[in-house]
């Protein structure tokens, strides 16, 4: 029997296991919404903005490691789904984004909601199709899915012209898809994989740099394993915090520009480095031509570009990180050779030293709030098994700073492109996958309102989710840099006549609470995550004055940083 | 240090764009790009040269491969190879001038494809250091008009670039 398009295209969907498809109608894909309406397959979720679907979708992946899927209509569809696109793309998160195109016999003729999506599209994903032959929908769609799960994952946009969703052919889904120019690798070199534990264990002052990597590859078990094993200091990316436990005292927290300090005097000092599905990025580095001058680097990653980009390494391990990880675990166990304990003992005792500079210690006695405080409290009331987003800014870094993630897919952030918001959005996405989990969106008034549409869309969905508003009337990096660095010129980074966000937080449906004392941020706190089934909008007026410290300033080397 | 790097790849569709658009994005360097299908008519083969240091090189190849529809590449200069590029130059050749031209394009093995009482159009193959001479020998006011291939390469003996 032969279907349509639109009909073949859901089905492709229900058969790949989609649970959810993020999207919002248009023109050019009416067909395949109306085949939408006549399935019960996966469920479709409607935001208020594109932009929003892909971060949700985005939000979704990042806690289940599944792929997130977004169908969007042609030209402002998607345009508007490009920066959550380009958002995955930077982190590396599997998307598969479906675009409808203007009929075939159309592109290129500027018809009404052209783009060309696969042009706008190309320099932010992994990879992008234009299905021109309903032949060609079901085996396009399976290497979409192929390609945004496996190797580095990241997004894919598939553009259907609306002429391709109405014909129509017969219906065969792959199981399995085979690409001659697309082959990731599976394995580690066994040789480079001996070569890095020697290293590792001729190590007298080792350390363990890992990133978003692990929680992709799902390796945070065997990274916990190693880790204990050898008994080296171990920092995180901003990517992979929680892929070993924040509480663990071999942990040193965050690294890079507000790392902890042990954590990048521990990478400046080291010598040996041990980089795991990391990418040496310029926040973590600093200036590179001071970056871990003593050390020899070994590099674990799936991505081959990713070897020696911006730091040249010394054992470069190509392969997926979890094998390559249970491999060392492996050849480790059988090794006679062990950890030089001697060693490591004088090199803990240097890190406990600079562990003791309490470098996130911060005015407990101020009047007014401060962002810490309330981070600090959050996890408290959370008991730390809160899935959190956040957007972008300080608030981002302080989120990292004070809640202790103890578990991968837990903390859901726009590290590498930076989406103000993006995690409010995220943290819908993150909902609907963990229904009965606590998901806190930790965000500031400017972040906020770039996506704050979508409270109606919670409000549709019934979504619990709890926003902590850090509000301090300005946009607080950019006001500090320009504290820092531009004399406090403070040039458009505050911003007049915020909303009443506690009334509009009612406006769509929602609780909102303002909370300006600091005596008062626990029980609020409390107050609202007791309220299980509805979103509570928390908006906490904070010390306008407040900096995130550390910090590398820009140009600086790892062990150049700004203390309180 | 200049790089001939040979690409098959998916003869689909703006795969051409991926590697130029890759190019312009990371900035890297090209100097010419040829294009064109291959007796596999799924495949199309690209030759590109490009220039850099090793490190930037090194990390041109890798971003190329990671590149979903190129299926395999080749630095030419890893090897022994064969470079060749095509000019037409299109001379203004009159009175002695005439003899002149055609005497220097027999130098260069060169052969004279259109003739006309004014104009001489001239062939030239050879690598681009080759045609760059040839350039050079002719009286520049001479010149009209001048169309370059781009390189195409391929290594020499048994090591060849096939799927």
């Amino acid at each position: 029997m032969e279907l349509t398009g639109a009909d073949i295209f859901v089905r492709c969907l229900a058969d790949e296991g989609v649970e959810y498809l993020f999207g919002y109608p248009g023109g050019a894909v009416l067909h395949i919404y109306d085949a939408l309406y006549q399935q019960d397959k996966f469920k479709h979720v409607l935001v208020r903005h594109e932009q929003a679907a892909t971060h949700a979708a985005d939000g979704y992946a990042r806690s289940t490691g599944k792929p997130g899927v977004v169908l969007v209509t042609s030209g402002p569809g998607a345009t508007n789904a490009v920066t959550g696109i380009a958002t995955a793309y930077m982190d590396s998160i599997p998307l598969v984004v479906f675009t409808g195109q203007v009929p075939t016999p159309l592109i290129g003729n500027d018809a009404f909601q052209e783009v060309d999506s696969v042009g706008i599209t190309r320099p932010c994903v992994k990879h992008n199709f234009l299905v021109k032959d309903v032949n060609d929908l079901a085996i396009t769609i399976k290497k979409a899915f192929y390609v945004a799960t496996t190797g580095r994952p990241g997004p894919v946009v598939v553009d259907i012209p609306k002429d391709v969703t109405a014909q129509k052919a017969s219906y065969h889904y792959p199981k399995r898809v085979s690409m001659r120019s697309y082959n990731p690798v599976t394995k580690g070199h066994p040789r480079q994989i001996k070569k890095a534990i020697d290293l590792m264990l001729a190590a007298k002052r080792p350390m363990l740099y890992t990133g978003g990597g692990v929680i992709l590859s799902n390796a945070s078990r065997p990274l916990t394993e190693l880790t204990r094993v050898l008994g080296y200091p171990i920092t995180n990316t901003l990517m992979g915090l929680g892929a070993y436990p924040a509480t663990d005292k071999q942990c040193l927290g965050m690294l890079g520009m507000h790392g902890t300090y042990e954590a990048n005097m521990g990478m400046h000092n080291c010598d040996v480095l041990i980089a795991i599905g990391a990418r040496f990025d310029d926040r973590v580095t600093g200036n590179v031509e001071k970056f871990c001058p003593t050390a020899k680097i070994i590099h674990i990653d799936i991505d081959p570009a990713s070897i020696s980009k911006n730091v040249k390494v010394d054992v470069p391990i190509v392969g997926p990180v979890d094998q390559v990880l249970r491999e060392m675990l492996k050849v480790l166990k059988e090794s006679k050779q062990k950890p030089d304990t001697t060693a490591l003992k004088a090199w803990w005792k240097q890190i406990e030293e600079w562990r003791a500079m309490d470098c996130l210690k911060y005015d407990h006695d101020s009047d007014l709030i401060k962002p810490q405080y309330v981070l600090e409290r959050l996890y408290e009331v959370t008991g730390g098994k809160a899935y959190v987003t956040s957007d972008v800014g300080q608030h981002q870094m302080w989120a990292a700073q004070f809640y202790k993630f103890d578990k991968p897919n837990r903390w859901i952030n726009s590290g590498g492109l930076g989406t103000m918001g993006f995690g409010f959005p995220a943290a819908m996405g993150v909902q609907f996958a963990h229904p009965q989990e606590t998901v806190a969106c930790v965000t500031g008034e400017g972040s906020i309102q770039m996506c704050i549409q979508e409270m109606s869309t919670c409000r549709q969905y019934g979504l619990p989710i709890k926003i902590i508003n850090l509000n301090n009337g300005c946009l607080g990096m950019v006001r500090q840099w320009q504290e820092f660095f531009y004399q406090g010129r403070y040039a458009m980074s505050y911003m007049e006549s915020l909303p009443d966000f506690v009334k509009l937080a009612e406006s769509y449906g929602h609780v909102g609470m303002q909370i300006t004392r600091p005596e008062d941020v626990e029980s609020a706190l409390k107050e609202a995550f007791a309220m299980k089934d509805r979103l509570v909008f928390m908006d906490f007026l904070t010390d306008q004055a407040e900096n995130v410290y550390p910090m590398i300033p820009a140009g600086a080397g790892q062990n150049e940083m700004i203390l309180v | 240090m200049r790089h001939i790097i040979s690409i098959l790849m998916e003869n689909e569709a703006g795969a051409l764009s991926r590697v130029a658009g890759l190019f312009s994005a990371r900035g890297y360097n090209i100097e010419s790009l040829t294009v064109a299908p291959t007796e596999d008519e799924s495949l199309s083969r690209m030759t590109l040269v490009t220039w850099g240091t090793e490190e930037v090189v090194e990390q041109i190849t890798k971003q190329l491969n990671k590149l979903i529809d190129v299926v395999k590449l080749m630095d030419m200069y890893e090897g022994p190879h064969i470079e060749r590029e095509m000019m037409l130059i299109k001379l203004r050749a009159v009175n002695a001038g005439r003899q002149e031209i055609k005497r220097l394009a027999d130098i260069f093995r060169g052969r004279v494809i259109d003739v006309t009482d004014t104009v001489y159009t001239i062939e030239v193959t050879g690598t681009s250091d080759k045609l760059d001479a040839f350039v050079k020998a002719i009286t520049p006011t001479d010149i009209i008009e001048v169309v370059r291939s781009g390189v195409t390469g391929i290594a020499r003996g048994e090591k060849s670039l096939r799927v």
